[in-house]
């Protein structure tokens, strides 16, 4: 018995049921729609949210992409587009600026989006409450009741305990002076690039069962105070080894042959984007 | 130079995915998916259990997929799960129905019915059995026989009975509180995420497709100290109950004129819990309370622990953890907790570098903060 899957795995009436979630969390930027997650054909925790967002809005004629941790090559990352290429024949692509829907893990692409594009965050902890609250039913009221007070004390604390606030990945934002959101664990480096982008940006937490959104064009700022402002990762003084570029989000190396620290571009498409730019420019002077 | 991460992922999922197919096939024997239904009967009621999808024979080729393991096998069956349209609800299930296979109080000893102890490892002793290293299929055959003779020979009653509920004995005696049976549709959590606080028909669907060792652990955990549920097992039985559907179109609702679609084996438990409540002078009394658990298939352990844990999350005023909807709830899904585990084995760069620099910033020493 062999038997096909539907156009993008679910059946119709499980992509609007997905697809009213999303216009919902549009609506309401920052804000945790809960929603009906599916148990999906990879595991919970490897981008089902975001997988689940994915194939609900993704049609004949969308280009995807799909980057884990700055990298298309990377093993989650080509499942999930084997994934969605299987059910759907979609054109798979490495450059950003080809794609029209994005799906990426922890990362958001060095080269600016356009109005054109969606990208699909994956979630794994969507409640940028729970370390200060572990009961949901207690951080969904602290939401409605816009009391934030435990997270600005978290950063207070960081503040007093280490001289600076001390969050790594996922620091918190606010959207559209709102609602504090878990960007997903983006470094530092990406929160600005929310900040009234061209795009539409969804993020779909899989196994916590809740998808939320930043509109384009919408305010997010990262929790700071005024005398200890946001940092982000300082990457002062390095450059890519292979591309040279410097104000992009860098892999920390060691070289295997003179065991020094060497850095890379994170974001690969865009290495290999800026290596190419480069040749042809040498061709070009060359040639003249 | 030119050490580029995580590059050539295509090619080694592909030759990861070979080799896993190698590993359940080089010892060149084939397992047939007839053999796992008839001979791995508790594995196959697990794994249907905790993936709440009743099918011996998909569960069957699940365990044969997933070389034996659990957690993979219940994967494969919620993830198929999710494919299938669910065109009806069942009618609402009466256990007393049953046809019971196995039934047992541990509460009284003449219970009206009596104690039917039906199949059990309880009263085995786990003393490995190397006559089955070599197992004989005519011996088999020739056991099986005589077997079936020696029934034979037990008088049979001419007409089917069913066996009363232990509790509705207690009932009578007004030991037991009658409750008016709430007939609210219950909250399909497969439909709708959980939202807490949570109703009981949440709570139960949640439980009986619990991880079983994890039910079983948390069970274990208020019945020892952390929590407050001791209970007496009043009944628990095994058996086929009948499942029945509603003719989608018809608006006359007749029982007579519902369809049956099959049965299904399955546990069931009510535990017997005693509890302080105030009366109308507002004394406290002491009262029984019932704790209910069912799962697919035989599966005992887990129905009395989850028949625990309902009578824990039915008092959420008490501090320990095990009576918290939450904690409970949210942390005993096979395919979420063992996904979210093992998606730790994902590449992590990203997040680190972002540790490893707010980390270094902190060591430069920021600003410390005077007193």
């Amino acid at each position: 018995m062999k038997t096909n899957t539907h156009f993008a795995f679910f059946d119709e009436g499980s992509k609007k049921e997905i697809r009213r979630a999303i216009m919902k969390a549009v609506a309401i930027p920052g804000y945790q729609v809960p929603f009906a997650s599916r148990e999906m054909p990879i595991a919970r925790g490897w981008g089902t949210g975001g997988l689940q967002i994915t194939l609900s809005i993704i049609g004949k004629s969308d280009v995807l992409k799909v980057i884990d941790q700055g990298a298309d090559e990377s093993v989650n990352a080509v499942s999930i587009k084997k994934l969605v290429h299987e059910t759907t024949g979609v054109e798979l692509t490495e450059q950003t600026a080809e794609a029209s829907i994005i799906q990426s893990r922890h990362r958001i692409p060095e080269v600016p989006l356009t109005k054109d594009q969606i990208i699909v965050l994956q979630v794994p902890m969507p409640e940028p409450l729970r370390k200060v609250e572990a009961r949901e039913y207690m951080t969904k009221r602290m939401h409605s009741e816009d009391d934030y007070s435990g997270v600005w004390l978290m950063l207070f604390e960081q503040i007093m305990k280490y001289g600076k606030t001390a969050t790594s990945a996922d620091h918190p934002v606010y959207v559209n002076d709102r609602y504090v959101m878990a960007p997903s664990p983006i470094p530092r480096f990406d929160n600005g690039k929310m900040h009234q982008t061209d795009a539409l940006i969804l993020l779909g937490a899989g196994r916590e069962k809740k998808i939320y959104a930043v509109p384009p064009y919408t305010n997010v700022e990262s929790l700071a105070f005024e005398d200890y402002p946001f940092t982000v990762e300082s990457f002062e003084g390095q450059q890519c080894l292979l591309c040279g570029s410097t104000d992009v989000f860098l892999d920390e190396l060691i070289d295997k042959e003179s065991g020094k620290t060497i850095y890379q571009c994170n974001d690969t498409s865009y290495c290999m984007d800026q290596l190419n730019k480069k040749e042809e420019a040498e061709v070009q002077t060359s040639y003249a | 130079m030119g050490y580029v991460p995580v590059k050539g992922g295509t090619q080694a999922i592909d030759a990861s995915i070979k080799r896993l197919k190698y590993e359940r096939l080089k010892g060149q024997e084939v397992i047939e998916i007839n053999t796992i239904m008839s001979t791995m009967r508790a594995m196959v009621d697990q794994v249907m259990s905790e993936s709440s999808l009743y099918s011996p024979y998909l569960a069957a080729l699940a365990i044969k997929q997933a070389e034996g393991s659990m957690e993979e096998a219940v994967f494969l069956m919620r993830a198929h799960r999710s494919t299938l349209p669910r065109p009806y609800y069942s009618q609402t299930v009466e256990p007393e129905k049953m046809f019971v296979e196995r039934r047992i109080s541990a509460s009284f000893k003449d219970i009206p019915g009596g104690q039917l102890l039906g199949a059990t490892y309880d009263y085995t002793h786990r003393l490995l059995d190397f006559n089955l290293i070599e197992e004989n299929p005519v011996e088999n055959m020739q056991w099986l026989q005589s077997y079936k003779e020696a029934l034979n020979q037990v008088a049979s009653l001419d007409k089917v009975i069913y066996f009363p509920k232990v509790v509705d004995y207690l009932r009578e005696e007004g030991l037991f509180e009658t409750h008016e049976a709430d007939n609210t549709p219950p909250i399909d959590i497969t439909k709708q995420s959980l939202q807490f606080p949570s109703t009981r028909s949440e709570r139960l669907q949640v439980l009986t497709r619990g991880q079983t060792g994890a039910v079983t652990s948390l069970g274990y955990a208020s019945l020892r100290g952390y929590g407050q549920v001791h209970p007496n097992v009043g009944e628990v039985r095994v058996g086929a109950v009948p499942i029945y559907v509603q003719h989608p179109n018809e608006t006359e609702q007749n029982e007579e004129d519902e369809f049956y679609i099959g049965e299904i084996t399955v546990t069931e438990v009510e535990s017997f819990v005693p509890n302080n409540v105030k009366n109308e002078n507002n004394e406290y009394e002491l009262e029984l309370e019932i704790g209910y658990g069912i799962c697919y298939g035989q599966n005992e352990t887990k129905a009395i622990a989850m028949s625990i844990l309902d009578q824990c999350l039915e008092h959420q005023e008490s501090d320990f953890p095990t009576h918290d909807e939450e904690f409970v709830l949210l942390h005993i899904d096979s395919v979420e907790s063992t996904g979210f585990i093992s998606h730790l084995k994902l590449p992590h760069y990203v997040t680190f570098q972002s540790k490893l620099d707010s980390i270094r910033q902190v060591k430069k020493g920021g600003q410390k903060v005077e007193n």
